[in-house]
């Protein structure tokens, strides 16, 4: 047999859910032998018939099924967006590194999301709540550019009995009651002793650096700063070149890199 | 190991005649260098006869010239437009094949063509570095490239030493050359003198052992291998280029803001032709194909360079945009980067990518320069 991270495994979609104008989450289950058990933070290479593929993140592990929410910027990410219970895709993976929770053992977690990024965030807040005992106090601090953006809405609600969720958007409409700015803006109302706390961040790079940069700041350690990264993936395997940082091959070192080794590459101009 | 150390055998042109048919008796599609369109390339070889016998190169930045010889050497001549990565890593390969059933299932099939089983003929000592560079980035991770290893696990290595090093040659610097490092099966030098035309071998594998026991070979004689060694010895002290004497990756880290991308950026077409006639660069991307049905889709890889601007897409437009920010890539990344991500030099000192260049920039000329403004304490890194 092919390893499964060089030839897509047939899956088939079970669910289709929009979330956004341009979003949709979609629930995959093997046609035939499952993948590796994927963890939070990793990504699959998911393949449109005849189209392509692109690398997602995982935004929920279920059994074997797995969940991607998934934003049509593109010819490929347009047709998985486009797919239907029932449809066939073919699935590469698990691939990179994940978000590494059990390591935050002990520590406040401070979830920050920007847009899509709440995405490869869910399933680590889906594990954190599911495992209260082990972790201090979880915030989730959400942004999104206006409310129609906001993903998981209902989610976001429910969460709030176990966890402190915060979420601005940068423009309000009619309808909205809640904050207006910037996702760092909330850092103020979350409950962290920044001395024993672990950060997980993903959304724009600009956002990164601002929230990564905040924490620190606040006395956050870099290193207990854990920030998602893209870039363009071909293969996922670490052979394509694309998905090149500096020194890092974020398919094989990251999407999930800690601020420390970040935090450099991302200040050079188009590195 | 010294010569004096291993079993050596000569062989005299015959006897390179006769190792071209051996590998062909058994089974090998057997590629080498060879004079084509006013340039020596590597293509199948029929028979000795077709080896570059009496060509030399005339190199400089931009600029390759054939040159007859007088001493009817047929491995005198440094790098050509390509390298052996068009064998082993090709630059189109079909990955997988994806069929729809009636039911919308899909069935995804690795490729199962055979590649060839090639016998490399002529590999010289930075080019056998590239491929260990290769064998590292595309099998030594957590994921081997199944297109590259059924090649590579098939190919024998004929490896020839460097004697003739060109004007824009520097293994010496990248220590990958002009003596054959690990990784033949057979290596040969080559040698021209009063005492004939001949090439002293040594076998450095079981399967080099075999074929050189067909071969009508004789026992090394001492002024063959004294010849044979101090050509090479010489050799390194013709380089034609030479890389400053620094640690490169510490080099290319600390310099990333440089002025002197921005003269280099001023220069560069973005062309792309030095990464595809480096041995080592590796990257690639893909495309989908269906057919006319729409039920039969393909995975097709091909080569695919840094400096295209589409190579760093992303939603948000290219990561690298300029034409200065590509360029860095390419040098960092080969002299840099490639240490962190696969533990060693990207680069062999083939001197190709200052060949093949349209408008002449020599990477050694480059790294002077950044080493230059990074002594002066003006140029700044990531630390």
């Amino acid at each position: 047999m092919t390893a499964p991270s060089a030839v897509p495994l047939p899956y088939r979609v079970v669910s289709h859910r929009d979330e956004t104008d341009d979003t949709a989450t979609i629930v995959l289950e093997p046609a035939g032998a499952p993948l590796p058990p994927f963890a939070p933070g990793q990504f699959a290479m998911v393949y449109a018939f005849g189209v392509g593929d692109v690398p997602l993140s995982v935004c929920g592990i279920d059994g074997n099924r797995l969940t991607h929410t998934v934003r049509a910027v593109g010819a490929i990410s347009s047709a998985l967006r486009a797919l239907r219970p029932g449809d066939c895709v073919g699935v590469r993976g698990p691939f990179g590194t994940g978000w590494g929770l059990p390591e935050a053992a002990g520590d406040d977690l401070l979830v920050v999301a920007g847009g899509i990024g709440l995405a490869p965030l869910r399933p680590l807040v889906l594990a954190a709540l599911a495992t209260p005992e082990r972790y201090g106090r979880l915030n989730v601090l959400v942004g999104a550019r206006e409310p129609g953006d906001l993903l998981y809405p209902a989610e976001l609600t429910g969460w709030q009995a176990d966890a402190r969720v915060l979420t601005t958007v940068d423009r309000a409409d009619e309808r909205w009651q809640g904050d207006v700015g910037v996702v760092t803006t909330l850092l103020d109302r979350a409950s962290f002793d920044p001395h024993s706390a672990t950060a997980f961040v993903c959304g724009p790079e600009p956002m990164i650096r601002a929230t990564a940069d905040d924490l620190v700041q606040r006395g956050v350690q870099p290193d207990r700063i854990r920030v998602s990264l893209e870039r363009t993936m071909h293969c996922g395997t670490g052979h394509c070149g694309h998905c090149q940082l500096g020194p890092l091959l974020l398919c094989r070192d990251g999407p999930v890199v800690t601020w420390t080794r970040a935090r450099s590459l991302l200040l050079v101009r188009e590195l | 190991m010294t010569d004096d150390e291993v079993a050596t055998a000569v062989l005299d042109k015959d006897g390179l005649d006769a190792l071209i048919a051996v590998l062909v008796a058994r089974g090998r599609t057997v590629v080498g260098p060879t004079v084509r369109d006013g340039a020596i390339v590597l293509a199948e070889l029929s028979d000795g006869a077709d080896l570059p016998y009496g060509w030399g190169v005339e190199l400089e930045a931009g600029l390759y010239r054939l040159r007859a010889r007088e001493d009817g050497a047929a491995f005198a001549h440094s790098a050509g437009p390509q390298s052996w990565k068009t064998f082993l890593h090709p630059p189109r390969v079909r990955q997988w094949t994806a069929l729809r059933g009636a039911d919308g299932a899909l069935v995804m099939t690795a490729d199962a063509s055979v590649p060839p089983s090639y016998a490399f003929l002529g590999v010289r000592p930075c080019d056998l570095r590239a491929i260990a560079i290769q064998d590292r980035v595309l099998t030594g991770g957590m994921y081997s490239d199944p297109a590259y290893v059924g090649r590579r696990e098939r190919a024998f290595l004929v490896a020839v030493e460097c004697t003739e090093p060109g004007a824009t040659c520097f293994c010496v610097s990248m220590g990958s050359g002009p003596a054959a490092g690990p990784g033949y099966d057979l290596a040969l030098t080559e040698v021209v003198d009063g005492d004939g035309h001949r090439f002293l071998v040594r076998a450095g594998s079981a399967e080099g052992e075999s074929v050189l026991a067909e071969l009508p070979a004789r026992v090394a004689d001492a002024a063959t291998r004294t010849a044979a060694r101090d050509r090479v010895a010489e050799a390194a002290d013709r380089m034609g280029r030479s890389m400053p004497l620094v640690d490169l990756q510490v080099l290319m880290r600390e310099t990333l803001t440089a002025e002197r991308w921005d003269d280099v950026a001023a220069r560069c077409l973005t062309c792309g032709n030095c990464t595809m006639a480096c041995p080592t660069c590796f990257c690639t991307s893909v495309e989908d194909v269906t057919d006319l049905t729409g039920d039969h889709a393909e995975r097709w890889r091909h080569w695919e360079s840094c400096f295209d601007r589409d190579f760093s897409h992303l939603p948000t437009g290219p990561v690298r945009d300029s034409s200065h920010s590509r360029y860095r890539q390419w040098a960092t990344h080969k002299l840099g980067t490639w240490h962190d991500q696969f533990g060693s030099s990207g680069c062999v000192g083939c001197g190709r990518c200052i060949v093949w260049c349209p408008v002449g920039i020599d990477i050694t000329e480059e790294a002077h320069a950044l080493n230059r403004e990074w002594e002066s304490g003006a140029a700044e890194g990531t630390r």
